[in-house]
């Protein structure tokens, strides 16, 4: 994917008596500059600047923790030289014409994009802000532009000095010149800076930071939804006698989709147990009835007729052929099961009437999304529909979706309240282990034909999973020829060089939906390709890494940058000739990541010991949160190669809280030891891409010292635990 | 007693062509005297309400979190008379006669230490665990001063984090502690 950015050059008016000066996308599409008096209603800004010299930056993005709010926050600290300390930043409007994804086009968090789609947009306005403050200051002290610097938020020539405030009223009357000039690299102070702290780093540990669940308004009352206990039912009828033995109770109401019924209480403790004490009559005519066992069995016979021939060039027919002959051949069978993100902060959402419509409260991952969904459940024109975006405690993909689930819900108990008073609608941990959007259960098989040299000649490979985009927004970019490239991506467009590859895959029909969930189809096709040229390497007797290294073509860009991250892991880690550790390593969401995984087993006792990991993700704008997203991201995937699944029995979800979807915990996490290459190239993601090559790393391990392959996840499957 | 439902939602701004009927059978609410930080709050709420609950909706004390409800993920970990305890099994009547803190009440020496590292490390992510790491931590710290490294995970086990920031949890409350010591 490409960013466009848009030229600046364009100044939307100004205002005397201006207090502060703002830096935002004009109504045209460029970075315009304004004084605040003018601005509510023409700009919603990037960056303001007040008459005290505060820098505040306003977030496109959402913060769930992976650190844009930091991030983007360099990005203009950067370019304006300014005091960190006196940064501070506000979550943006819903505004798709201002706020917009550059890689959606929709103003939304995903895909491990927020920085690289902002990388320059967020520069540019710090730079245009930059601009106008040095030539207000020159023009205020008769010097020359040129001889002005910056320190800190302090301006200086000669004798002269001021901080930011001192010019804004000025700078703000001024025309945005034409082309205000970003840094290069190696003037950056900010970017890369191994010793920046984190912006919410205060707020979250004093408890102040204010999440979506925080939000109290005056008279407000707080849902709870009954759902179907399969997926896919709808009610019948509902008797809520024994709720009105619960204190707090109000009331309960079907939601207009017939999805569940809501209880309305005065606080969230009575909502839930209101809630558990309706009795719901269901219709399962078109729910999901089948067990855990007949969803695995249903997508082994789907593998046996793939729908799809994923590649053009070569099919799986075309192959069949040199792979019946081939001397020596690999096979194996993969099943991954449904998982749940389960972020810490269940999900929720409050909905308020305002003057004109609505204002929705949500750490809300996607405004682009979610507001046309509200505005249409309450019939309202989008206009009057705002969005307050707060603190998400977590997501994991859980809070982007693109049906808004529980933004829809929430509207509904909305409108089914009379929509006089804020609605509070909270999810508990039951009810988001039990309530779908998971990532999809998953099957994949492969045949791999071995030339007389070992060297791979053929290989079939052939997916069945749920399809995450088909009918949804997505579908026109991500559904191609009915292929749901997320289903395949990282089996069908990775960076290896392998002869006649073909893919199958079949899209598996179910009502449990499914979800992205932290690194979306490459959680299972990371595994498998990199369990599969595993057992390639032990096979033929080959080292690991030398295989892999001769099978990327270092005249690629990202084959280039996968070879430095292996070459990077491979000197952290020491590896050797016959290493008894295990490698594996994935390209996604445009970033390369490798892995060396150390592990002791005794008997089935499995102790991971330490993990190296190297990361090529362009230029490092926060190294720190960079380390901090591998290290989450491979605690996320040990959780879930370790004993993570959603199971069903005749439908429903046997799982109900942690005791039964255990987390990983404190004392389990290896210690992990992170290398970034250098690099000056554009930034790409860091939330999603320490997930998929973890798991594969350890199960390459484990058959390094055990000679057992690891193929049905999660591992526990595989009698082994984990100590 | 009277329905409190007059208060919270007055009949007719309800829904349209609702039959919702405005009398239930409810359980009596009490009047409830708590020690928080320092400060009397009285509550008046159903019996058998988890503390959680009442700090969070009624008395805004939202800094405190709400993670699984079943005491299984630390999210809302507070001190009761100097124990880090879960507050989501914690029924308010037995919570009347203690003392109770809350981060937003975590001010001593321990307490500074301990946010001071965990800003140095930067061991948030999303943050919605930290309230209640935090508030273990110092409960740690302040049973034991110079932990091992051993005593520090099995003492934060039960303290879930879905970001997984463990490697820094654990760093920063050695960096606590030498903090403390000095
Ligand atoms: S909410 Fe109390 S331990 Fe999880
Ligand atoms: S920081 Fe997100 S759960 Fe711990």
């Amino acid at each position: 994917m490409t960013v466009q950015i848009s030229r600046r050059g364009f100044l939307i008016g100004s205002a005397a008596g201006s207090t502060a000066l703002l830096v935002g996308l004009g109504s045209n599409g460029v970075l315009a500059a304004a004084g605040e008096a003018k601005l509510a209603a023409a700009l919603n800004p990037f960056v303001r600047i007040d008459a005290s010299g505060v820098v505040t930056v306003i977030l496109k993005h959402f913060e769930m923790g992976q650190g844009t709010s930091t991030g983007l926050t360099t990005l203009v600290a950067e370019e304006l030289d300014a005091d960190w300390e006196k940064v501070d930043t506000e979550f943006a409007p819903s505004d798709g014409s201002r706020y917009a994804n550059l890689m959606f086009g929709l103003q939304g968090t995903g895909g491990s994009t927020a920085t690289a789609n902002s990388y320059m947009q967020y520069r540019e306005a710090g730079a245009v802000a930059r601009d106008l403050l040095v030539r207000a200051a020159a023009q205020t002290w008769g010097v020359d532009p040129d001889s002005i610097t910056i320190e800190r938020s302090i301006l200086t020539s000669g004798p002269h000095f001021g901080h930011f405030g001192e010019f804004v009223e000025l700078a703000s009357t001024l025309e945005v010149s034409s082309d205000p000039v970003v840094k290069t690299p190696d003037q950056f102070r900010l970017i890369g800076n191994q010793r920046l702290h984190r912006k919410d780093n205060s707020n979250k540990t004093d408890g102040t930071a204010v999440f979506a669940m925080d939000i109290k308004l005056p008279g407000m009352i707080y849902a709870a939804i009954a759902r179907s206990p399969k997926f896919g039912g709808s009610v019948i009828s509902f008797d809520d006698r024994d709720a009105k033995q619960v204190g707090g109770f109000i009331a309960a109401q079907v939601l207009p989709n017939k999805a569940g019924v809501v209880a309305f209480a005065k606080n969230t403790w009575s909502a839930f147990q209101a809630r558990d004490a309706l009795s719901v009559e269901w219709d399962f005519a078109n729910a999901e009835s089948r067990s855990t066992f007949e969803i695995v069995s249903a997508q082994k016979a789907l593998l046996d007729h793939p729908q799809f021939d994923v590649n053009h060039d070569i099919s799986l027919s075309s192959v069949a052929s040199t792979i019946a002959s081939a001397p020596r051949k690999i096979e194996a069978e993969f099943t991954f099961p449904f998982l749940a993100h389960a972020p810490l902060e269940p999900l929720n959402c409050t909905i308020a009437p305002t003057k004109s419509g609505v204002i929705m409260y949500d750490g809300c991952q996607f405004p682009g999304l979610s507001h046309p969904t509200v505005a249409a459940i309450l019939d309202l024109d989008p206009s009057q529909v705002e969005i307050k975006t707060l603190y998400a405690g977590g997501s994991f993909g859980r809070r982007a979706n693109p049906m808004s689930d529980y933004n829809a819900e929430a509207a509904m108990a909305f409108a089914v309240s009379g929509r006089k008073l804020p609605v509070k609608l909270v999810w508990s941990r039951e009810d988001d282990l039990r309530g779908g959007h998971y990532r999809s259960q998953t099957a994949h098989r492969a045949t791999i034909a071995l030339g007389a040299e070992g060297n791979i000649t053929a290989w079939d490979h052939r997916i069945v999973t749920k399809s995450i985009m088909k009918g949804t927004a997505f579908e026109p970019v991500l559904v191609r020829e009915g292929i749901d490239s997320t289903s395949v991506e990282g089996i069908a467009e990775g960076l290896y060089d392998i002869p006649n590859h073909a893919v199958g895959l079949s899209d598996f029909e179910t009502a449990v939906p499914v979800l992205w969930w932290r690194s979306v189809g490459h959680t299972h096709t990371g595994f498998v390709m990199e369990t599969l040229l595993d057992m390639v390497a032990s096979e033929t007797r080959q080292d690991p890494i030398e295989m892999r290294l001769a099978m990327l073509d270092p005249k690629g860009t990202n084959q280039a940058r996968m070879i430095s991250a292996i070459n990077l892991v491979r000197m952290m880690s020491g590896w050797e000739e016959g290493d008894k550790r295990g490698f594996a390593c994935h390209y996604s969401f445009n970033t390369c990541v490798a892995v060396v995984a150390d592990v002791s087993v005794n008997g089935k006792d499995v102790h991971v010991n330490k993990l190296y990991m190297a990361v090529d993700c362009g230029v490092a704008v926060n190294p720190d949160i960079i380390r901090a997203q591998m290290e989450g991201g491979a605690g996320f995937a040990l959780a879930a190669i370790y004993r993570g699944e959603i199971t069903l029995t005749d439908g429903e979800v046997d799982q109900f809280n942690f005791p039964d979807y255990e987390l990983l915990r404190n004392g389990e996490m290896p210690e992990i030891e992170v290398g970034i290459v250098s690099s000056n190239a554009a930034p790409s993601g860091v939330g999603e891409p320490g997930v998929p090559p973890t798991g594969p790393a350890v199960a390459n391990a484990i058959f390094a010292q055990t000679g057992t392959r690891i193929l049905n996840l999660p591992m526990t499957k595989a009698g082994f635990n984990f100590v | 007693m009277a329905c409190s439902l007059a208060k919270v939602l007055p009949c007719e701004t309800r829904i349209p062509s609702s039959d919702w009927d405005c009398q239930t059978e409810r359980a009596e609410q009490m009047k409830y005297q708590l020690k928080i930080n320092g400060e009397i709050r009285s509550v008046d709420v159903e019996p058998g309400t988890p503390l959680l609950w009442v700090l969070r909706d009624e008395l805004g004390l939202t800094g405190t979190k709400f993670g699984c409800g079943v005491a299984y993920c630390g999210a809302c970990t507070v001190h009761i008379d100097g124990y880090p305890s879960r507050s989501c099994q914690t029924f308010i009547e037995d919570a009347v006669d203690s003392e109770i803190t809350t981060i937003e009440g975590a001010t001593d020496r321990v307490a500074k230490a301990v946010q001071a590292a965990w800003r140095e490390k930067d061991v948030v992510q999303c943050g919605w665990c930290q309230s209640g790491q935090v508030m273990s931590a110092i409960g740690l710290l302040t049973e034991n001063p110079k932990p091992s490294d051993e005593e520090i995970k099995e003492y934060m086990y039960g303290n879930a984090c879905r970001c997984v920031t463990y490697l820094r949890i654990n760093e920063a409350v050695k960096l606590a502690s030498r903090k403390l010591e000095a």
